[in-house]
């Protein structure tokens, strides 16, 4: 009962052996038709498991929730402080005194409400940081999209440029531009904005270049050329939506740092002006009297923190959820 | 701890079996919650003994063979069950121990040698490693010589090479040399041969055989292709999701298959109907599993020949720093033709070209030179209108399942984005056009609102294939379309192509390296090598007298090309 | 291998230029008279302010200035500042300062960066790993500008255990707090690359392949794992010495540190271009020579790119 062995390179002593012949019991191994759909479930793209992914993650709600709070008090910061700094009398004999009534936080040196600065100092910072995230994202992800995706000189020159703006760090360039001239006597949140975008431009378009020459080879996107589909057009229709993701992440931990960035130069006497409310200016202006009460130093560097840390962690929570390998089935 | 025996007795009743693997089930923690990978598993490899688990993905064969190694990854564990090595129950071992084992009792050859060798250190530090560990010599003489064992010629230079500079096979040498080099009692070889190139896998499979018996080595053996599990091992387990469903003497299990999954397998694997139609063909039988059609499809008005390929020449211009640039010939004067309504084949390993002559005739890459005509015109005299239209009629169909559809479009629209960007009918029109192209294809209706990360690689294929549909085209451009594709998964897609071609009539230029598929579903084939056409002509005639030699090693690789099988095993 | 590191220098020849043209138009072609900015409120003089304006080619073509300029780099003459001490001179003097806090930082952020970052990726998802993740999320969260001050004030001042601001000359000793607050942000990006890189090498098949050789854990994690891991980290680092001297700006501020970064800033507030420049240049110099150091490290790392394949 020995097989014919009509196959090579076997063992050459000839075994003897009975090798059993198993079958497993079809009701313990039922059989399903090859490569069914299934069609219970509700269909779900990438985006929708990625946020599926999101809501459970605690990091995400916590960080969710400060950015609410934050851009609810930039946006009405009237609901949140009965008086408004600009109306604040600032009586000098409350020099640097503790909470009292109406007053949740104390006060500065030179007598004003610690609170209402705090809250009405969120409006700028946010500002700040929501358009020079835009102005970066769209500036240097077109610029870092066309250089990824028509290769060759485009990317060679796009690659020249971004590596010169790169040689400047963000806070030294816009040291430099600050302090020209025509910067000096004239400076708004949209100044800070321009300047900030300026420097800050070639980390997304790096990021946007890399994405992009990861999805551009893809099978699919061959598939819409020999389609017809323009070169141009698969780029905004297959390639772009595909690469935005990591633009997304670096996009929201951006906007974490631009905030940051304001304030450092706002602290370093060449971002907004004294006049307006930055946490900057309150940090710089209560370091003076830092021995005597750290408290208006600490409540302006409380809120800067917590602001920035939330979009961080929003950052990290995206990333983790847009993971990529986590995408490949 | 060097084991220096020599079996050469073996299998006499009574030995004891040198892995016995009893109820193994093997969980996975993941973030759905408990997944059973391996589910009940049952096999014994004998010493000296060759034993091959088959099984497509997900069968859990990978995970029980690496569980004997204790490599499971790091949310697996063994839930029950046991593994025993010689007689010691190693299931839950301690890491000194499986440390102690793994190099000089068990070894393993794992299956893709790009990622597998560390691409930071020479070749050979990472043999040199492995003998120092196991507590053997490890001196250069030593390191050359196990590379030597594993067919490395010019074993003391290689050595101090990176693996990046080695090509694919040798790297699969270096991986068996040092699976080998302590002289493991029982190897563990994963797929050793999936990742290369067709007539390196005899090569490498052969000389494996032969380090093994003169070693005396077991060998587990993890293939999903039934045919090359027959040829090489003298036992065969077929696993079915994390079960075994049948073992036994491999070719018992081939002639008298008992179990239905087991008789799938045998009726689907490419090589062993490859081979059942060949001794059809030889006998005089019908062959049941031959799929290509042997009409040609006559169309009033038209060219008998709808596409015509006369001396392309594709040549690359590779730029090595400085502005300085070498040529690279990719497509070497190469000319065919194909008939209307039939299937031709170019056939060829990686570096062939076959991929460039399809990407040319789909005109997303111009020919240094030559002519593509279609339907008796020359496609590079199309103006852009013309080519735009010219488009509709010849589409693609590409590999890799997981690339070849956009993430971010649903279903309807990927294959709704042809008749868009064609303009054609309105938005009711195309949706019942849709509709109907998801039928041609057997998915159902609900598959519309899904997206492909939801889908199996073979139902993304069938999406790739209603897309290409999508404008009734007249040739259908296959690059490598099955290649990626399970075993039963690919039989069900190749029956589909071959169900349309006659239903609709189209004709197919199907781009492979699998010479078995190319048995079973091309009337005409092509044969590629390094740019250059070597050999055309039928299916049959190129299979019953090959003129090339190379022609006759790509047979000669179809694993199973020398079982014997009677053509009604089906 | 030569000749990539040839391109690469190449390469870094536009990126010299262009920075240094690009500053040098911000600061001296913009509209606005820095000659006029330097006396301030009194009225300017105009002998003074002509005998200025030659002695910084201010009088000539942008062009010519910026050749003018790019030459006196090359002969190390760079001319004098508002207060008349020749710049080179100065930059002799600040920039060893801060070329020391910025190594001090470099080290500091290395070593603690690359041990935490391993163990934290080798034991992922356990509490390390949680705690390490949080900890450097809040660092990264913080402005450096804050981290200093609250550093200085609780170190420096509540707990005496440093001297809240640096003496002459810049004693070693006197530098360790502001290197640890100027490294700290870096070290949390550096913690976390390194983790990433072991998390993914981790899973890579050829450590699966290692440990099947029969290694031990602990050689499978250092020449395999980290060895690995390290390839990343280090291009970070390279590159990070660059910004570390630029961003320094803020740290020595508030630790009264005598380097460059502090130097720059005062020059900048007084509108002293020709410092600002001299200053700026030096940087980006440090940054293009620190990428090729990188490019030569990543090249001895990784044999991929070694060959011109």
């Amino acid at each position: 009962m020995t097989p014919e062995n009509n196959i090579p390179n076997m063992n050459e002593t000839p075994r003897p052996q009975t090798i059993p012949h198993f079958v497993a019991p079809l009701d313990e191994t039922p059989l399903q038709a090859t490569d069914k759909v299934d069609e219970g479930a509700a269909p779900s793209s990438l985006w929708k498991e990625a946020w599926r992914n999101l809501r459970r993650q605690p990091l995400f709600i916590l960080s969710a929730f400060l950015i609410l709070v934050v851009v609810l008090v930039a946006l009405f910061p009237g609901l949140f402080s009965p008086l408004n700094p600009a109306d604040d009398k600032c009586l000098l004999e409350n020099s640097n005194g503790p909470a009292a009534a109406g007053h949740p936080l104390g006060f500065t040196q030179l007598g004003c409400d610690v609170y209402a600065r705090v809250i009405y100092g969120t409006q700028n910072s946010v500002t700040v940081g929501v358009f020079t995230t835009l102005a970066v994202v769209l500036f240097g992800g077109a610029i870092g999209a066309l250089a990824g995706y028509y290769g060759g000189w485009v990317d060679a020159v796009l690659a020249r440029i971004s590596d010169i703006f790169f040689a400047l760090p963000m806070i030294l360039g816009a040291i430099v531009v600050m302090q020209l001239p025509m910067f000096r006597s004239s400076r708004t949140a949209w100044t800070l904005v321009v300047i900030l975008a300026l420097f800050g431009w070639p980390q997304v378009a790096r990021i946007t270049r890399g994405a992009v020459i990861e999805v551009r080879n893809a099978d699919f996107i061959t598939s819409a050329r020999s389609l017809g589909v323009s070169r141009f057009r698969a780029l905004l229709r297959h390639v772009i939506p595909n690469a935005m993701a990591p633009v997304i992440v670096v996009a929201t931990i951006s906007l974490g740092t631009f905030i940051a960035a304001e304030s450092t130069l706002s602290f370093l006497g060449i971002g907004l002006p004294p006049s307006a409310m930055s946490w900057g200016n309150d940090i710089q202006s209560a370091q003076a009297s830092l021995r005597s009460n750290p408290w208006p130093l600490l409540w302006p560097s409380f809120a800067l923190i917590l602001t920035v840390l939330s979009f961080m962690m929003l950052g990290d929570a995206l990333r983790d959820a847009l993971d990529p390998k986590a995408r490949k089935r | 701890m060097t084991h220096n025996i020599q079996i050469r007795e073996s299998g006499a009743d009574g030995q004891r079996p040198l892995l016995e693997i009893k109820d193994l089930a093997i969980t996975f923690r993941t973030s759905h919650g408990d997944v059973d990978a391996v589910r009940n598993a049952n096999f014994t490899v004998m010493p000296g003994e060759t034993v091959a688990i088959v099984g497509e993905s997900g069968s859990g064969k990978s995970t029980s063979a690496l569980a004997a190694i204790g490599l499971l990854a790091g949310n697996g564990r063994v839930s029950s069950g046991q593994i025993i090595f010689d007689g010691e129950d190693i299931t839950h071992v301690s890491e000194k121990r499986m440390i102690e084992l793994r190099g000089n009792s068990i070894g393993m050859v794992p299956q893709d040698p790009m990622s597998n060798l560390n691409p930071v250190w020479k070749i050979g530090f990472q043999v040199k490693e492995t003998l120092k560990a196991n507590g053997l010599p490890s001196g250069p003489k030593d390191v050359a010589k196990v590379l030597a064992e594993a067919g490395l010629p010019d074993a003391e230079r290689r050595a101090k090479q990176f693996p990046h500079e080695f090509s694919g096979g040798m790297r699969q040498r270096a991986l068996i040399a040092i699976g080998l080099s302590c002289q493991p009692r029982l190897l563990i070889a994963d797929e050793p041969t999936s990742a290369l190139d067709v007539t390196v896998q005899r090569q490498i499979l052969d000389h494996l055989d032969r380090m093994t018996t003169e070693l005396g080595t077991a060998v587990l053996l993890i293939t999903h292709d039934l045919g090359l599990a027959a040829e090489r091992a003298q036992k065969v387990v077929v696993m079915y999701k994390g079960q075994v469903v049948e073992s036994g003497p491999s070719l018992e299990l081939l002639r008298n298959p008992q179990h239905p999954y087991t008789k799938r397998l045998v009726s689907a694997a490419p090589s062993l109907s490859s081979r059942r139609i060949q001794v059809a063909k030889e006998v005089g039988v019908e062959p049941v599993d031959l799929l290509a059609p042997t009409e040609v499809v006559h169309e009033k008005g038209k060219p008998d020949e709808v596409l015509k390929i006369e001396n392309l020449k594709k040549v690359f211009k590779l730029r090595s720093g400085f502005g300085r640039s070498t040529d690279f010939t990719a497509v070497d004067d190469v000319s065919f033709t194909v008939k209307r309504g039939t299937t031709t084949a170019i056939v060829g390993e990686s570096g062939s070209g076959k991929s460039t002559v399809a990407q040319m005739v789909l005109n997303l890459l111009q020919p240094t030179s030559g002519k593509i005509i279609f339907d008796g015109v020359d496609t590079s005299t199309l103006n852009a209108k013309e080519l735009f239209k010219f488009r509709r009629r010849v589409q693609p169909i590409f590999q890799d399942p997981y690339g070849s559809l956009d993430p971010m479009y649903n279903i309807y629209r990927t294959i709704e984005e042809p008749l868009r960007t064609h303009k054609v009918g309105d938005k009711a029109s195309r949706e019942k056009k849709v509709r109907e192209l998801l039928d041609q294809v057997s998915l159902p209706q609900s598959a519309m609102t899904r997206y492909p990360n939801e889908l199996s690689g073979g139902q993304r294929q069938r999406v790739a294939i209603a897309r290409a549909l999508a404008l009734d085209p007249e040739v259908i451009i296959c690059d490598e379309a099955v290649s990626a594709l399970d075993v039963l998964v690919q039989d069900q897609v190749l029956n589909l192509l071959a169900n349309l071609q006659s239903d609709l009539g189209l004709t197919y230029l199907f781009i492979t390296h699998d010479l078995a598929v190319v048995r079973q579903i091309a009337d005409e084939v092509c044969v590629m090598e390094r740019g250059k056409l070597v050999e055309t002509g039928t299916t049959d005639s190129v299979f019953e007298n090959p003129r090339r030699d190379y022609t006759r090693k790509l047979l000669d690789a179809i694993p199973g090309a020398t079982l014997l099988l009677p053509p009604e095993v089906a | 291998m030569v000749s990539y590191i040839l391109k690469r220098f190449l390469q870094l020849i536009p990126v010299f230029l262009g920075a240094t043209f690009l500053v040098y138009f911000l600061v001296f072609s913009l509209p606005g008279d820095p000659i006029a900015a330097l006396f301030g409120e009194k009225p300017v003089n105009p002998a003074v302010a002509a005998q200025l304006r030659a002695q910084y080619h201010l009088d000539q073509p942008f062009f010519i200035q910026y050749l003018l300029y790019l030459k006196s780099i090359f002969t190390f003459d760079l001319g004098q500042d508002f207060s008349g001490r020749p710049i080179a001179a100065v930059l002799g003097e600040i920039f060893p300062v801060t070329a020391r806090l910025a190594i001090m930082a470099l080290v500091f952020e290395a070593v603690f960066g690359v041990l935490f970052g391993l163990f934290a990726g080798l034991r992922k998802g356990k509490f390390f790993d949680g705690t390490v993740l949080v900890a450097s999320l809040i660092v990264i969260g913080i402005p450096i500008f804050v981290l200093g001050f609250l550093m200085q004030f609780f170190i420096g001042v509540q707990l005496k255990w440093a001297k809240p601001t640096v003496g002459a000359g810049a004693p070693f000793e006197d530098l360790i707090l502001p290197a640890l607050v100027l490294g700290l942000v870096s070290f949390a990006y550096v913690l976390r690359l390194t983790r990433t890189s072991v998390i993914e090498n981790m899973n890579a098949d050829y450590v699966r392949t290692a440990t099947a050789k029969g290694l031990s854990r602990s050689r499978v994690v250092t020449v395999h794992i980290l060895r690995n891991s390290l390839i990343p980290v280090v291009t970070f680092l390279g590159a990070d010495l660059g910004s570390l001297m630029g961003g320094a700006i803020v740290t020595e501020g508030i630790f009264n540190v005598p380097g460059v970064g502090n130097r720059l800033y005062r020059a900048v507030l007084s509108g002293e271009g020709p410092t600002v420049v001299s200053i700026v240049t030096l940087l980006v110099l440090v940054y293009c020579i620190s990428n090729l150091v990188v490019d030569l490290l990543y090249a001895w790392l990784d044999p991929r790119i070694r060959y011109d394949s």
